[in-house]
């Protein structure tokens, strides 16, 4: 019964979205009121359906009901609630129910917002989140849904893949989209400028905080998806340019570029069209993600089951959303003018820079994501894109982004030019160069040319952001919410720079054969080898592996790398132990017994790879503090009076 | 020429790259397996029923056979033994074991008492072998042509309907028309 129910909210849902979108773009071009007024009861109706659904299939999950096709592909008696509740989005079907879930949510949150706009630019707004929500449901009643059942229903479920089974994972999916949808709303907010061929200075300032949220959940949930591939893949990767790492880091990097453009042409009233294209672009590549990820025409570890009639599906989608507003785009955007013009040295060129490197490097990473289909396409056979093409094109654009990152903060807005700024810029650089370096040498003894520019330039972006925040306070001056957040993000950048170029630089890595007993050192570290234990865990067995590290003969640590073995699926997991000292990352991953008592071990020593993480949720933070920022609300209300004006056909 | 459509123009040209991308992905309901069209591993494994003995990829070149991948702690592995017996009885292809993690005294009884459906049986202890098949679970069921090559593969529990319409359509005509199940 309860299958069935959420089918059914599923498919209200589809007719709800379908009524959402219809009211939402055709009110406001055939200037029916009513029509208009219907957008936001559609909306609460289809969110209170998906949520049904969603309840229905968490229900069946935590009930075990093995009649439930998707339940018994990604459950099991045998598993904690927890991770039955995270099987949910264990696969493709429940995942794509849990991104309309979370479209739904940010409609919702749009609707709250966007009630103190313009009425007609709200309803256009939620207009198209509701043609986008309902694309995703017909696709997944279609192709995809999660409620088909078994006859007869099986005795037990096959289990959740046991790389789910990590809290750390359990909560990547949801947080990363979380992330992808959210730029749908930034996207429903330049699709409304398109449809209404107008697009001001207040546009900006409604989108700027819709935008940063979606920004600092995708930074949060590639966070945790590096994270956990950290600790739990086992051998000590945290970056792997595998193709669905890719699909979140472009629209990450577009997020960030619209970010930065989003503040010219609020400040300036530049870059109009370049902002609204940006917007686009975002919210695409995160469709192309969803497209690249469950078509199959990639393969990656994230792979889901896959189907091409599911791939010709999305394809159908992506050429609707992204085709139309990229034809409505070519049409509206000549007409969008820019206010002002700029000098070389102001501010505006400074992010004119971060914007064509931030996307020069989408578009790096867009094109090894892609080569392997185009090469295939040729019939030249299979191609496999890697580290050796994603590091160094990578680099190009992101070294001189990040030199730009102190210059771009400390510049003027139109005449241009440093002020007072400069010496204080220099004084900082020769500040971060000597600290860099003598980090480098003092204690990791030596590096290369890469490593130095590296910590110099993270160290730089850290030192020239606190400039403005230390001037602010010896003047007495409060530091407004946005202007903190920002500064928090350049922070959170810095550190992470550096602390990735000490992870590239510095790490040790030894692959040792170790008795029991046996003795080896890494780093300043020494590991003795004390032997190994059976483990018994409730839908796994397996050995765990204890190693006695000290340093200059203190113990500092006693770790347990594990090798688990899951009955139900039969998969061999490996769990590294990893522990933290001085903000060095010790990592112990337990290899075979190689059956004369020795075991392979894999021994790390990466210095300050925990802080990378950190900055990047130091970053999503400043993102976070900027939304709060009061300008955002009180200009929304203030923001009425002439935006209606504007619009005339208020009532 | 209006700059503001090059976006678009782009767009078009990625969208064809990817719809021959889609049709040149293969053409099945799901991608069961990166091995399919490709040789088996190759393997040299004890024999379940005589530990002296060895199943071998290299035995088993010159006809068609089924690799069964199954274990006695498989739940599933025990829902599709009636249908597997079933295939043995009509003769239509013979049943290759891969005893997967498995002990030897609770396979031999389990098959003494359910019944025996397999030509041979591989043993693969520590799991090894079915890694290099790129075995996900059990039950899992690889449909080898006499050349030694993967053409299809199953996964779950073989129903009688999976038979028919899912492994029977990949094996040759002259197997199909003895399979009368």
């Amino acid at each position: 019964m309860i299958p069935e129910l959420g089918e059914f909210a599923l498919i209200l849902a589809l007719v709800l979205a379908a009524l959402q979108g219809f009211f939402g773009i055709a009110g406001p071009a055939f200037k029916r009121e009513r029509w208009t007024a219907a957008v936001t009861p559609a909306v609460a109706g289809q969110f209170v359906m998906v949520a049904t659904s969603m309840g229905c299939l968490m229900t069946s999950f935590i009930d075990n009901d093995f009649s439930v096709r998707y339940v018994v592909e990604n459950s099991n008696s045998a598993l904690p609630v927890f991770y039955r509740i995270a099987g949910v989005w264990g696969a493709h079907a429940g995942s794509l129910l849990l991104w309309i879930f979370l479209l739904g949510a940010w409609t919702v949150a749009a609707a709250f917002g966007t009630s103190k706009l313009p009425r007609e630019f709200a309803a256009r707004v939620l207009g198209v989140l509701g043609v986008i929500s309902f694309g995703f449901l017909l696709y997944t009643l279609t192709t995809s849904n999660p409620f088909i059942r078994l006859d007869p229903p099986w005795p037990d479920g096959q289990g959740l893949n046991p790389i789910l089974q990590d809290p750390g994972l359990a909560a990547h999916p949801p947080v990363l989209y979380t992330g992808y949808v959210g730029l749908a709303v930034a996207f429903a907010f330049a699709g409304a400028a398109l449809l209404e061929g107008r697009l001001d200075r207040e546009w900006a300032r409604w989108t700027r905080p819709w935008t940063t949220a979606a920004w600092a959940f995708l930074t949060c949930g590639i966070t945790l998806g590096s994270w956990w591939a950290y600790y739990t893949l086992g051998w000590g990767g945290f970056w792997f340019w595998d193709p669905v790492e890719n699909a979140s880091l472009m629209p990450w990097l577009m997020a960030t570029a619209l970010i930065h453009s989003l503040a010219v042409t609020e400040k300036r009233g530049l870059f109009k069209s370049w902002t609204l294209l940006l917007a686009v672009l975002g919210f695409s590549l995160s469709l192309l993600g969803t497209f690249l990820v469950r078509s199959g025409v990639l393969i990656s570890v994230h792979s889901f089951a896959v189907s091409p009639s599911r791939g010709e599906f999305i394809l159908t989608f992506l050429v609707i959303m992204i085709g139309a507003a990229l034809a409505l785009y070519a049409w509206r955007a000549p007409q969008l003018k820019s206010e002002a013009g700029f000098e070389l040295t102001a501010r505006e060129s400074f992010l004119l820079f971060n914007n064509i490197l931030l996307v020069t490097a989408c578009g790096t990473v867009f094109v090894g994501e892609i080569a392997p289909i185009i090469y295939t396409a040729l019939g030249f056979g299979k191609l496999s894109v890697g580290p050796p093409y994603f590091n160094p094109t990578f680099l190009l654009s992101m070294l001189p982004l990040l030199a730009l990152v102190s210059l771009g903060v400390h510049s003027r807005w139109k005449r241009g030019g440093f002020g007072d700024r400069g010496k204080t810029l220099l004084l900082t650089f020769a500040a971060a160069a000597v600290i860099g370096c003598g980090v480098m040498f003092g204690v990791f003894t030596g590096g290369g040319v890469l490593a130095a520019v590296g910590m110099t330039l993270g160290v730089w972006i850290v030192l020239s952001s606190l400039v403005d925040p230390i001037i602010r306070l010896r003047r007495r001056i409060t530091i407004p919410r946005s202007v903190l957040g920002m500064t928090l993000a350049h922070i959170g950048l810095g550190i992470f720079v550096f602390s990735l170029t000490a992870v590239q630089g510095f790490t040790t890595e030894h692959d040792v054969a170790m008795p029991i007993g046996g003795v080896t050192q890494a780093g300043a570290y020494t590991f003795q080898f004390e032997g190994v234990n059976r483990l018994q865990g409730s839908d796994y067995g397996g050995v765990s592996a204890t190693m006695l590290v000290t340093r200059h003969g203190q113990p500092v640590a006693v770790m347990h790398p594990e090798k688990r073995n899951y009955w139900v699926q039969h998969i061999v997991t490996t769990h590294s132990a990893i522990d933290m000292f001085d903000g060095s990352n010790i990592l112990v991953a337990l290899g075979q017994d190689l059956g004369d008592g020795r075991w392979s071990l894999r021994i790390q020593v990466r210095p300050l790879v925990t802080y990378m993480w950190i900055a990047a949720l130091i970053m999503a933070a400043g993102g976070m503090l900027a939304i709060s920022d009061r300008r955002y609300r009180i200009a929304q209300e203030t923001a009425e009076e002439p935006a209606a004006a504007a619009a005339q056909g208020k009532a | 020429m209006n700059r503001y459509l090059i976006p678009l123009a782009v767009f078009a040209l990625v969208v064809v790259v990817f719809a021959i991308g889609i049709a040149e992905a293969p053409r099945k309901d799901l991608v069961p397996s990166p091995l399919i069209g490709k040789e088996v591993p190759n393997f040299s494994l004890p024999s379940l029923t005589d530990p002296t003995q060895e199943v071998s990829s290299k035995q088993l070149l010159g006809h068609w056979y089924l690799f069964n991948v199954w274990g006695t702690w498989c739940v599933s592995c025990r829902m599709e033994h009636p249908e597997l017996l079933q295939i043995a009885r009509s003769g239509a292809v013979p049943i290759i074991g891969l005893d997967w993690k498995d002990s030897r005294a609770e396979a031999l009884a389990f098959l003494k008492k359910e019944g025996d459906p397999y030509q041979r049986i591989a043993v693969d202890r520590k799991g090894n072998e079915a890694i290099r098949w790129g075995v996900y679970g059990a039950p899992e069921t690889f449909v080898v042509n006499p050349e030694g090559i993967i053409v299809y593969k199953y996964i779950g529990p073989i129903t009688p309907q999976a038979w028919v319409q899912n492994i029977l359509p990949h094996l040759p005509a002259a197997q199909t028309a003895s399979a009368g199940s």
